[in-house]
């Protein structure tokens, strides 16, 4: 199989290889010359733009859109300011910086999408260089001012203005810089003359890469890897020097011996490089520089671009587009000339075989020897899927699933898959679809991705067709499509709405997970009120309709549907967007019908608008609510009058709510206000606010008897609560004497156990017992025991005939009571008799 | 009663992997703002912030300073602010004008069995203020179990917020992909708090509810204050199963625990003991693997043996044991007139705001409320001891029938009784149900007839050998909520359970959910576990209760709450006596 090996060239122990992939279906008059030119990444689009023509301003360029393969996607003469650069977000999206830092983003179709501005700063001292980068929080964008200043934004979608720090020393524009991700963070690499400096958020730091040789006098190219892993720089000695880009390590230094200023380098790496390396790009010549002292040269005859991929380097020029690869491993063992590799063997075997010759029973055995033929049978499935020419993959599939009938328990599942993905593969890049995706860049991007990119570009068809032959699970994969078929659909002018809603729902009404509002809301943006209303019919996450409704201002509805969601947030937006729309009295009506959210916009008014929430009530003529409300609202004041105030309204309020019992415990707190301020500017003791039993409880232990007994008797306490007032309060002043006049006055309503034990609490075992016999019988014996009184206790249990109370003195005595004591006890016990 | 001797229970899913999922989130979330930042954390998300991320990983970050969201107006040196807030417009407003994202912390695992949603507003906002904000969040928090540990074979639930999260958790389900996982739970069981107020309300005498009652359980751990460490420090310790001392005793009645502690410290000195009469090679073996663990057994023995000391002090004195008895008294509505003058002294002697307002509840819902000239009484000495501002209280306690007065009850009834002669019977049911929801009459009495849940008076009942979840609460009553539970399960479903749904205002539901292939699977661990989501929160006691049917049924509960609640943070959510 002399032909695979054609176009392969050695470059140390690894060879390269350079596939053409298209002759570009495009017709360009002066091929890329004068260009300015972007192409995505993973086999992506190529726009093109003609350089503008500074003598005649107002000549307008055309903005060009290509698949790979050169077909025309869209184009359209360029309307707008200066491009500096064009670039391709992750999402198939186009970016034009202008000079004055705008950046438009079109489609891939050519169509507006939106702009943004990269700040105040730029625009003031225009763009003067721009990179467009990709990292894991997506499509980043730099820029070097005329100010000499770097402003970045990491990723476009959530614009965050970063304006890095001077560089030091900086005079002209850096002869060449370069956009870094380390430690999750976006910083600049810039070549200064011989100088290196990385910017991140805080510092400017110079850096100096390991081993650099010192014949050089400045760097005038450089650039990072697919995965920003690796830097290489070419320094104005003709010195390519590659390393990893946090300049720790060196891997090589090589020198080109040109010394002339290339129009593009970059990173030719794959996964498992073993000899990575760095494409030089001069006029007319391409140099590969890999970590060995040989160097590969092609001419090129045309003006091209390199586009770094993950696994190899793409170059477009204006008739062709080539993939230049280091030969993967499986595809060198395998066509390596004289290669004894099992793969190599196996694949000669198959070709014996179809030649009906004895031979291929030689190799077999060969590999079957050395019990090397599951290994044979994978190298050919991994080949297969390196190799570009549909013809080689069948060649060496064939060759492995003839090896595979000689293995038992051989799994099947790599074989099968790769046969999957090849045919999807296949189906992608041919020339009508033009995306040139390898094998291994298919498996980085997902098929998920791949499906967005063929959705794009408007290929349903295939899209779906690819979802259901790998299936995909519907919710990602045909769901999906569909969806963004019928987005486009509704947006066709020429058909009415009845035909486009039947179509929508015809197609999509088995699939599931589809969000109708999303289709009803593109369906409104173009103007087509009346079908998006028919589309949301068809949505059965009422939530999910809200959004639009309000847009077209069927409030009502939207505000049941967010009701119905459940979701907090939709219906506060709703009432918010009420509130605004509509004057008072509706609004209020509106919410009214809907208790949700009634009661969601108190919450509100709770926190940001008491009045609002006055009017409420009012509205409603809920007295007793505006009650409560005026009783808040006068413990928030802190002068009496405006408290007494307050109270007097909510006073009314109640009446007006049939509510006696609060307006009159209302009433009576006026009252004890007022009391209680006289006090205070009397004698001088604070009260006010307090409680009627906290103001008792002061009034008493400062010695203030009238004006208790008075507040005793004008709210009418009850008598039990005055007397354990009372009593507490003397105990604590330890006014014994004045306890034994108040335990006289009358017959205490709480008993005169308290008298005991509040004299005990406060050590008072004398006083306690003066008491002791006043107790009632039923507490006697505790009486008794509380003041240690054994023996009474003893009597009044016995006397009493209570067994329960008999256990309880019985725990209570100990080795020293009198023994005569505990028999007598015992003997009571045993003859209570038993209920 | 050590977990390691169920034998043939199930083994628990591993909830730790919640938390490193909500680790990783935030980690990537802080990742986004690149470079050196303050963080301001609400103040309740303190404590389940450092059960997921210790001031170590938010340094690794680039958290410079933590501060505590406080409404304040900002003093930072910081060029980068980032707020990790609960959605509250007060705290919205306050920040105002930033990029937000979401951290989509739903679940905290406090314990091997217990996973909560750290969410104690949850229960005024849902039940008191019509708030419906969270329910998409208990959603979520079911999304996200489902979507770890497998699907559920069948749900059931009662009560209207439940029903409100089974229909926000379904949407999700709808919404994101559908994915076939071998399921870790069979069951999940949804239940509103405002279902069982009772249980709640009680006092808990089991070990782990008295800790929370009296020293506050927060976010899994306790401060032990000095009275109980027995030094003039307090010391910080997690309650969880790690705690070897106290998985053993948590579940049990306080008056067992005393017992089994010293008993514990014995055997701990015989382990010590054997050190005499070693030579240095057992010695050395000794020192090396067990006298470490001996010393952790004996820090945590000595600081349990502190804390049921401090325990016994306080409940074995008379008071305690009269407030029991009162208790005890209301839940079998014996002696109900004693009951009131004990409340009413209660009151009077200002003992507790919070306690006298818990019986006050207690006594209105097992009673379907109160007399009027006992409703005007009580509340008026209430508020001469407490404040008028408390009229405001008594008014969120009407409005979630945890204190009303009878009136409106009786006339309903009335009503009823004219209206079902004059329609059909069944037409009376569904009046029943309108009227008794506008009432929120409890019908405690009669559920607990029918439900058996005040056993008998007179038996004695050994709380040492519990023979039924009532030892959680000594005997005298099996929580409501956890009888409901088992009864469902029981039956798998509410049939022969319409007269005790209808008490309970209806909105119960049963649904069977996922593949008809985990019917064939019926015999794995998993169908043995059942999961209980309590919305409103719940208490240790019912933990404690759902454990010991577990273990008497070979199944395990795994109980999801908003927060852990006990009567105090109950009623303390209502007071309205604050501006």
């Amino acid at each position: 199989m002399a032909f695979v090996t054609a176009n392969w060239n050695p470059l140390g122990e690894s060879f390269y290889r350079k596939i053409e992939l298209y002759e570009m279906g495009w017709n360009l008059k002066d091929g890329l010359r004068d260009c300015l030119v972007a192409a995505a990444p993973y086999g992506g689009p190529i726009a093109l733009l003609k350089a503008h023509n500074r003598r005649s301003p107002s000549a307008r360029p055309q903005l060009e859109i290509f698949s790979s393969s050169g077909l025309p996607l869209a184009s359209f003469p360029w309307k707008s300011g200066m491009v500096k650069q064009l670039g391709w977000t992750v999402s198939d999206d186009l970016l034009c910086v202008q000079e004055d830092g705008t950046v438009l983003v079109y489609d891939l179709l050519g169509g507006f999408k939106r702009h943004f501005s990269m700040g105040n700063e730029v625009s003031q001292s225009q763009v003067l260089e721009t990179k467009i980068f990709h990292s894991p929080y997506g499509t980043g964008v730099a820029i070097l001012t005329g100010a000499l200043r770097f402003t970045l934004a990491t990723n476009i979608d959530d614009i965050k203005l970063r304006r890095l720090p001077e560089v030091p020393g900086l005079q002209g524009a850096p002869s060449c810089w370069a956009v870094l991700t380390q430690d999750r963070q976006s910083k600049v690499l810039v070549a200064s003359g011989p100088h290196l400096f990385i910017l991140d958020n805080t510092a400017c730091t110079p850096v100096t890469p390991p081993g650099l040789s010192p014949q050089a006098s400045s760097i005038v190219h450089m650039c990072v890897s697919f995965s920003y892993k690796y830097l290489a720089l070419l320094t104005d000695s003709g010195h390519v020097w590659m390393g990893t880009s946090n300049l720790k390590e060196k891997l090589s230094e090589v020198d080109t011996k040109i010394k002339g200023s290339p129009k593009q380098m970059a990173w030719c790496r794959r996964p498992k490089s073993q000899q990575p390396s760095a494409v030089v790009m001069w006029d007319g010549l391409l140099l590969v520089v890999g970590e060995c002292k040989e160097t590969i040269q092609y001419h090129l005859e045309d003006d091209s671009i390199l586009v770094p991929e993950l696994d190899g380097v793409r170059i477009i020029s204006g008739t062709h587009h080539e993939l230049l690869q280091e030969v993967p491993g499986a595809c060198e063992e395998i066509f390596k000339i004289a290669s004894m590799a099992p793969g190599a063997l196996l694949l000669e075997a198959h070709k014996e075989y179809e030649k009906e010759s004895q031979k291929a029973d030689e190799y077999l055995r060969e590999i079957k020897e050395q019990s090397l033929l599951s290994e044979a049978v994978r190298q050919c499935v991994e080949a297969a899927g390196h190799e570009h020419e549909p013809e080689t993959q069948k060649t060496l599939l064939r060759a492995a699933s003839f090896g595979k009938c000689f293995l038992s328990n051989f799994p099947p599942e790599q074989f099968v898959s790769m046969c999957k993905d090849l045919r999807v593969l296949n189906a992608v890049r041919d020339y009508t679809v033009g995306i040139p995706l390898s094998h291994t860049q298919f498996k980085q991007m997902t098929l998920q991705v791949l499906i967005d990119r063929l959705v794009y570009r408007k290929l349903y068809l295939l899209a779906i067709e690819v979802c259901r032959y790998l299936k995909t699970p519907e919710y990602q994969g045909v769901s999906r499509v569909l969806k963004h078929w019928a987005c486009y659909k509704v947006q066709q002018k020429e058909e009415s709405d009845e035909v486009i809603a039947k179509a929508v729902s015809v197609k999509l009404a088995d699939a599931a997970g589809i969000s109708y509002s999303e289709i009803a809301t593109k369906a409104y943006e173009s103007g087509r009120t009346e079908l998006a209303i028919k589309l949301l019919e068809f949505e059965p996450r009422s939530g999910e309709q809200v959004p639009l409704l309000l847009k077209m201002k069927k409030s009502p509805l939207a505000l049941s549907k967010a009701i119905e969601s459940g979701d907090t947030d939709l219906v506060y937006t709703v009432v918010m967007y009420l509130k605004n729309e509509l004057n008072r009295g509706d609004f209020f009506m509106m919410l009214r019908n809907q208790p949700v959210a009634l009661s969601l916009y108190k919450q509100f008014c709770k926190h940001q608008e008491q009045e609002t929430l006055k009017d409420l009530f009012n509205q409603d003529d809920d007295h007793e609510e505006l009650g409560n409300f005026y009783v808040k609202a006068s413990y928030k004041e802190q002068r009496l009058e405006a408290r007494i105030a307050h109270l007097q309204s909510a006073v009314d309020e109640y009446y007006k709510a049939k509510n006696e019992f609060s307006a009159k415990t209302t009433e009576d707190e006026m009252r004890l206000l007022r009391f209680q301020r006289k006090l205070e500017e009397e004698k001088d003791e604070q009260l006010v606010g307090f409680s009627l039993q906290d103001t008792m409880t002061t009034l008493l232990s400062v010695g203030l008897h009238k004006h208790a007994e008075q507040l005793y008797k004008d709210f009418r306490m009850p008598d039990k609560r005055f007397w354990w007032l009372k009593l507490k309060a003397l105990a604590e002043k330890e006014d014994w004497e004045e306890l034994e006049k108040f335990s006289k006055s009358k017959k205490s309503p709480i008993g005169y156990l308290p008298f005991v034990e509040v004299c005990i609490k406060h050590h008072n075992k004398c006083e306690a017992r003066k008491y002791v016999a006043k107790v009632s019988p039923e507490q006697k014996v505790k009486a008794h025991l509380a003041v240690g009184d054994v023996e009474g206790a003893a009597e009044a249990a016995i006397e009493r005939r209570n067994e329960s109370e008999i256990s309880t003195v019985l725990s209570r005595c100990s080795a020293t009571t009198d023994h005569l004591l505990v028999e007598r006890l015992n003997r009571a016990k045993a003859t209570v008799p038993k209920k | 009663m050590a977990h390691t001797e169920w034998k043939d229970a199930p083994g628990l899913p591993d909830f730790s992997l919640l938390k490193r999922l909500a680790r990783d989130q935030l980690i990537f979330l802080l990742e986004q703002l690149p470079g050196k930042k303050d963080l301001f954390i609400d103040a309740d998300l303190m404590s389940p912030l450092d059960r997921i991320a210790n001031v170590t990983i938010l340094k690794q970050h680039e958290v410079d300073k933590l501060y505590k969201v406080e409404l304040k107006p900002i003093v930072s040196s910081s060029d980068q602010l980032c707020f990790l807030i609960r959605p509250r417009i007060q705290t919205v407003k306050w920040i105002s004008d930033v990029t937000t994202d979401e951290w989509n912390f739903y679940i905290l695992p406090l314990d091997d069995d217990i996973l909560s949603l750290e969410l104690p507003e949850f229960f005024r906002d849902n039940f008191l203020e019509g708030d419906q904000r969270w329910v998409t969040t208990a959603g979520s928090a079911l999304r996200l179990l489902q979507s770890v540990y497998g699907s559920f074979s069948k749900v059931y639930g009662i009560g209207r917020c439940a029903k409100m999260v089974y229909e926000s958790w379904r949407e999700l389900m709808e919404d994101g992909e559908q994915r076939t996982r071998q399921p870790e739970f069979a069951k999940v069981f949804l239940v509103d708090r405002d279902v069982d107020f009772v249980t709640p309300l009680c006092s808990q005498v089991v070990y782990e509810g008295l800790v929370d009652d009296l020293f506050r359980i927060k976010c899994g751990s306790v401060e032990f204050g000095p009275d109980v460490t027995s030094s003039d420090k307090s010391i910080k310790v997690m309650l969880n199963s790690q705690d070897k001392v106290f998985s053993e005793i948590r579940n049990e009645h306080f008056s067992n625990v005393f017992g089994f502690l010293s008993q514990k410290a014995k055997n701990l000195q015989t382990a010590y003991d054997k050190r005499r009469g070693m030579d240095i090679q057992q010695m050395k073996a000794f020192v090396a693997d067990e006298l470490k663990g001996l010393k952790q057994e004996h820090r945590l023995l000595s600081l349990h043996i502190g804390a049921s000391e401090s325990m016994m002090k306080k409940k074995t004195k008379q008071d305690f044991q009269e407030l029991l008895k009162t208790e005890h008294s209301l839940l079998e509505g014996f002696e109900i007139r004693e009951c009131i003058t004990y409340i009413e002294e209660h009151i009077n002697r200002q003992v507790s705001m919070i306690d006298s307002l818990r019986l006050l509840c207690l006594l209105s819902i097992t009673e379907n409320g109160l007399l009027s000239k006992d409703y005007r009484s009580l509340k008026a000495q209430y508020l001469q001891s407490y404040g008028i501002e408390h009229l405001l209280t008594f008014a969120n306690l009407r409005q979630l029938g945890l204190l009303e007065e009878q009136q409106a009850g009786e006339t309903l009834t009335v009503m009823e009784s004219k209206v079902g002669k004059l329609v059909n019977d069944k037409t009376v049911g569904k009046l029943t149900d309108a009227f008794s929801s506008l009432a929120k009459k409890s019908n405690f009495r009669a559920l607990s007839k029918r439900l058996a849940l005040v056993p008998k008076s007179g038996e004695e009942y050994d709380l040492r050998v519990p023979r039924d979840m009532a030892y959680v609460f000594s005997g005298a009553y099996i929580p409501l909520s956890c009888k409901l539970i088992e009864q469902v399960l029981e039956r798998d479903g509410w049939t022969g359970m319409e007269e005790v749904t209808r008490m309970l205002n209806g909105q119960e539901f049963a649904v069977t959910g996922g593949s008809s292939s985990s019917e064939a699977r019926s015999k794995t661990d998993a169908q043995r576990i059942v999961l209980v989501m309590f919305l409103g929160g719940c208490t240790f006691s019912e933990i404690s209760a759902l454990r010991f049917l577990g273990k008497e049924r070979g199944c395990r509960f795994i109980v999801v709450t908003t927060a852990i609640t006990n009567s105090s943070r109950l009623l303390e959510a209502l007071l309205d006596n604050s501006a």
